[in-house]
This record gives C-alpha cells, sequence and structure tokens, in this order.
C-alpha cells in the first residue's frame, strides 16, 4: 500500500494537519504568523544544508529553523529595531543566502518548485516515519506545556505571578515551530508552511467559542484540507502544496458564510 | 511576631528601576497567614510595581524578595486581553490551574456573576469582568492573594459585599492579603497593617499608627488624616523626578 506515491502523500498530510491544527491556533493567538514565515525560509538553508551535506533534510531543518529563532531572541537584545523588521531581515536574508549556496551546488539537481510549494512525489517512506513519530512527539510536548503557554498568552504576568514559567514554555514552544517546519517542509514546501498553520485555525476561530474548540476545528479543517488539496493536486496535476492552502482557503470562506447565515438565523 | 513558618512573602529593601529611574526602592515588608497588608500612597508612587515585586514579575530588582508559597491568586490593576482570543468565563477561570466544576460555581457565585459562566469573556463589562477576576483569583484557594484595586469599576453596594467577602476568605482560608487600595476608609478598617508607599516605604504600622503618623497626613491631606488621627506634624523631605528622596 505505501508503495503507491499518493497514499504516502495522504498518510504524511494528515500527519502533519494533526500538528499543524493546535500549533496554528497558538501562532494566530501569539501573532506569530511572522515568525512562522522567518523560520520556514531559513529553512532552505537547512535543505541545501541537508543535500551538500548528505544529511537528513528534516533533522538540517530543524536544527537551522532553530538557530535562526535562537539568532533572532539574541537581536531583540542587542538592537533596538522593531520586531517585524528583524523578522524580515533574517527571512529574507537566510532565503537569499540559501538560494546563493544552491548556484554553488552545480553538482546536485534542485527541485526548487518542489522545494518552494511541495511535492508529493517526493514523500518516502522514511518521512512517514519521521511525520508520524516527530508529529505525536511535538504534540504531546504542546500538552505538556499547554497551560502555561496558553495562560501567559492570556495574560503573561498572570502565568508569571502564579508560578507557571511562561518563559520556560515560550522557548519549548519555539522549539516546537521549527519541528513542525522540519517535518512538513517537503509537503507543503517553505513558501505555504505558515498558510497551513493560520488559514485552518483562522478557519476554526471562525467558528468555535473555546479555546479547545478551535484546536478541534483547526484540526480537522487541516485534515480536510489536505484530502481535498491532495485530490485536486492527483486530478489537475498541481503542486501539493498550493493545492492544500487553497483548500483551506475553501474552507475559510466557507466558514464566514456560516456567521453570516446564523446571524440571518438570529435576527 | 509569629513564627517564620507563616510568613508568605518577604520584601528585603527591595526596589525596581528602568535605567536609572527608580520606581520604587527600599521596600521591606512581609505578609503572613491570615494577615491583610494594605499599600497606601498616591498615584505613581510604586504601589503596583512593590505588587510585582513581591509577585516575582519583575526579576531584575535590588534588594531581596522571597516567596515562600506558589498558591498565589492575582488580581492585576490592568489586564489586557487580547479580545480575538475565544475565552469563556469558565475557560478563564481554569487559566492557571485545573478546578472542580463546583470550585468554579463557588467562586462565581460568591463573587455574584455565576450567570456569566459561558458568557465570552469580551462581552462582559467592566465591573463583571472585575467580579471575574476576583472569583478566578479566589477559587483556586491560595495561600497569598494579591489584589490591586480589585473593586475598581464595581457598583457601591457590591465594592462593600466584595470587600467583605474579602475579609471573610482571609479568614476562611488562613491565607495572606496584599490589598492595594485608595479607599482609605476600607483600608483602616479591615486592614492588619498599612505601608505608605511615595516611591519608598514614608511608614508603615496598625492603621491607627499610620494615621497619626505625619507622612501619612502629608500625602493624602487634612482630610484623609481626620478619618481616624487628628495629629499634625510636618513632612520633612520631598522627592525628585528620578524617585529619589531630599531632606528639607
Amino acid at each position: 500500500m505505501l508503495d503507491d506515491f499518493f497514499i504516502r502523500a495522504l498518510i504524511a498530510g494528515l500527519g502533519i494537519a494533526i500538528v499543524t491544527g493546535p500549533l496554528g491556533c497558538f501562532v494566530i493567538w501569539r501573532r506569530l504568523s511572522y515568525f512562522g514565515d522567518t523560520l520556514a525560509h531559513s529553512a532552505l538553508l537547512g535543505v541545501t544544508l541537508a543535500y551538500s551535506l548528505e544529511f537528513n533534510i528534516a533533522f538540517s531543518v530543524f536544527i537551522i529553523s532553530s538557530l535562526i529563532a535562537l539568532i533572532l531572541i539574541q537581536l531583540q537584545k542587542r538592537t533596538n529595531l522593531p520586531g517585524d523588521a528583524l523578522l524580515g531581515l533574517l527571512a529574507h536574508s537566510s532565503l537569499a543566502v540559501g538560494l546563493v549556496v544552491i548556484g554553488f551546488l552545480t553538482f546536485i539537481r534542485f527541485d526548487i518548485m518542489g522545494l518552494l510549494f511541495g511535492d508529493i512525489l517526493a514523500v518516502t517512506v522514511d518521512d512517514l516515519l519521521i511525520i508520524w513519530i516527530g508529529g505525536p512527539l511535538i504534540l504531546l510536548i504542546l500538552k505538556l506545556i499547554w497551560k502555561p503557554l496558553f495562560a501567559s498568552t492570556v495574560n503573561y504576568e498572570l502565568a508569571e505571578a502564579e508560578g507557571l514559567n511562561p518563559d520556560r514554555a515560550k522557548a519549548i514552544f519555539t522549539i516546537l515551530m521549527a519541528g513542525i517546519i522540519a517535518i512538513s517542509i517537503k509537503m507543503v514546501g517553505l513558501l505555504l508552511i505558515t498558510g497551513m498553520l493560520i488559514i485552518p485555525a483562522a478557519m476554526a476561530r471562525n467558528i468555535s467559542s473555546s479555546p479547545q474548540g478551535m484546536v478541534i476545528f483547526s484540526i480537522l479543517g487541516g485534515l480536510l484540507s489536505v484530502v481535498l488539496g491532495l485530490f485536486t493536486s492527483l486530478e489537475f496535476n498541481t503542486s501539493s502544496g498550493p493545492s492544500i492552502i487553497a483548500a483551506s482557503l475553501f474552507l475559510f470562506i466557507l466558514s464566514l458564510l456560516n456567521i453570516k447565515q446564523s446571524i440571518k438565523l438570529k435576527n | 511576631m509569629s513564627s517564620n513558618q507563616n510568613i508568605l512573602v518577604k520584601l528585603n529593601e527591595a526596589g525596581f528601576r528602568i535605567k536609572d529611574k527608580w520606581l520604587v526602592k527600599g521596600v521591606s515588608l512581609q505578609i503572613e497567614k491570615g494577615q491583610i497588608v494594605t499599600l497606601i500612597g498616591p498615584n505613581g508612587s510604586g504601589k503596583s510595581t512593590t505588587a510585582k515585586i513581591a509577585l516575582g514579575i519583575y526579576k531584575k530588582i535590588d534588594g531581596e524578595v522571597k516567596k515562600y508559597t506558589n498558591k498565589v491568586g492575582y488580581v492585576p490593576q490592568k489586564i489586557s486581553i487580547d479580545w480575538t482570543l475565544p475565552l469563556r468565563v469558565r475557560d478563564f477561570m481554569v487559566l492557571t490551574e485545573n478546578l472542580k466544576d463546583e470550585d468554579i460555581n463557588e467562586a462565581l457565585s460568591l463573587t455574584g456573576v455565576i450567570q456569566l459562566k459561558n458568557k465570552n469573556l469580551g462581552d462582559l463589562s467592566g465591573g463583571e469582568f472585575q467580579r471575574v477576576l476576583i472569583a478566578r483569583a479566589i477559587s483556586k484557594k491560595p495561600d497569598l492573594l494579591v489584589l490591586d484595586e480589585p473593586v475598581q469599576g464595581v457598583d457601591f453596594t457590591g465594592e462593600i459585599a466584595l470587600y467583605k467577602l474579602i475579609k471573610k476568605i482571609t479568614d476562611e482560608l488562613n491565607c495572606g492579603i496584599l490589598l492595594i487600595s485608595h479607599d482609605l476608609h476600607t483600608v483602616m478598617s479591615a486592614t492588619d497593617h498599612v505601608v505608605c508607599l511615595n516611591g519608598h516605604v514614608c511608614c508603615s504600622g496598625s492603621p491607627i499608627d499610620v494615621a497619626k503618623n505625619n507622612e501619612y497626613k502629608a500625602l493624602f491631606g487634612e482630610q484623609a488624616s481626620q478619618i481616624l488621627s487628628r495629629y499634625e506634624h510636618r513632612h520633612d523631605h520631598i522627592h525628585t523626578s528620578k524617585g529619589e528622596i531630599k531632606k528639607n
């Protein structure tokens, strides 16, 4: 069964959606979408590193993204530049350096489109293992830090005052973000990973009234987007990443209609 | 003085500054089980800052702070919550600790907002939200309650009821309370120990002692000091904009 590239892509995509659901909620709540973008852009450097050193892609992307997150924290401490400028600086410079390095690696054939937008043909059995071991691990850690992370998202001082150690939770969350980017880069592509994080969660926000509800809807929305997107990708021979993201956009628009209908019903 | 085991938090010459501007300086105080300690002082005198030092929110401080408990309930003076979060009152109640449903209901009933349990937090009025904040802080049955102007925006009858409730809870839970309040009548009637701040500790002691104090009188004026005292003294120092103290 796993010989079929489409089945592999489907299993991989579903595994990713389960993880991006809850992480995406935190990305929205904590306004981290540009932070996610920055980590994702830096992933290209990780990919080139993996190719040139014959390393595992997910692992080297994880290392580079974590490194970029650390550099960001240091820059925030040492300069007076605003956060978004620092994010832009890191995102574009790491993307640029990654592309320059690719130019030097003439002996390797790169599928740039696949890197940027995802490629369902590229998912191997090894990738499935990484997704289905790494994904549940990310979820487990997120569950363990849920309380301090959520409390400090609502109000940092309350969390700190009542002894929840929000700084540690934030640091761990950053590492989890690097983790999800590492395991989903092949499938969704580095330009669209943030979309996978935000759009299902944004859709979920429209139709939920509690944090837990939003997480569940976000996971369901992600799963549905993967199924819809991959079938579209197969049918029309489109890149997997854009197809999945377009499907999630479709669900987001549906969630808006739902709100309008319920307002009409109330009136 | 009771034995050391009763001390919940202790500040020793604690101070906090941003660059070279002191927000508060040289504060020594301790809160024991079953005791209500009140901070009073004019705007900008460092009351909230002192509370945050005691809570461990500010870490780079001068002097020393020792917190002997982690079971803390905090009602901040200002709270900025992102209202785009889907958060109901019941979700907010379990923000820092998992509670049984009956404990949540009890706390919300005590502060008179049980009917709001399933409402979105962003839809509450200022006074309603304040009652939810108090309910959340007491529901976890803390050892130490830090209440920074807890009844702001609450209607007049509610204010009295809530202060009575706070007093009752201290007795029941035998917890210590650090209270910041502008209502001097309440402060003087319900408090065990008053600390009068103005960038530093102007004076401290029992409410009656403080009301007799010259510096208290200088800070709060004739009327306030007449609440409990008719003593008259002169303020012997002035405060600079950097929070330093100059003798006259």
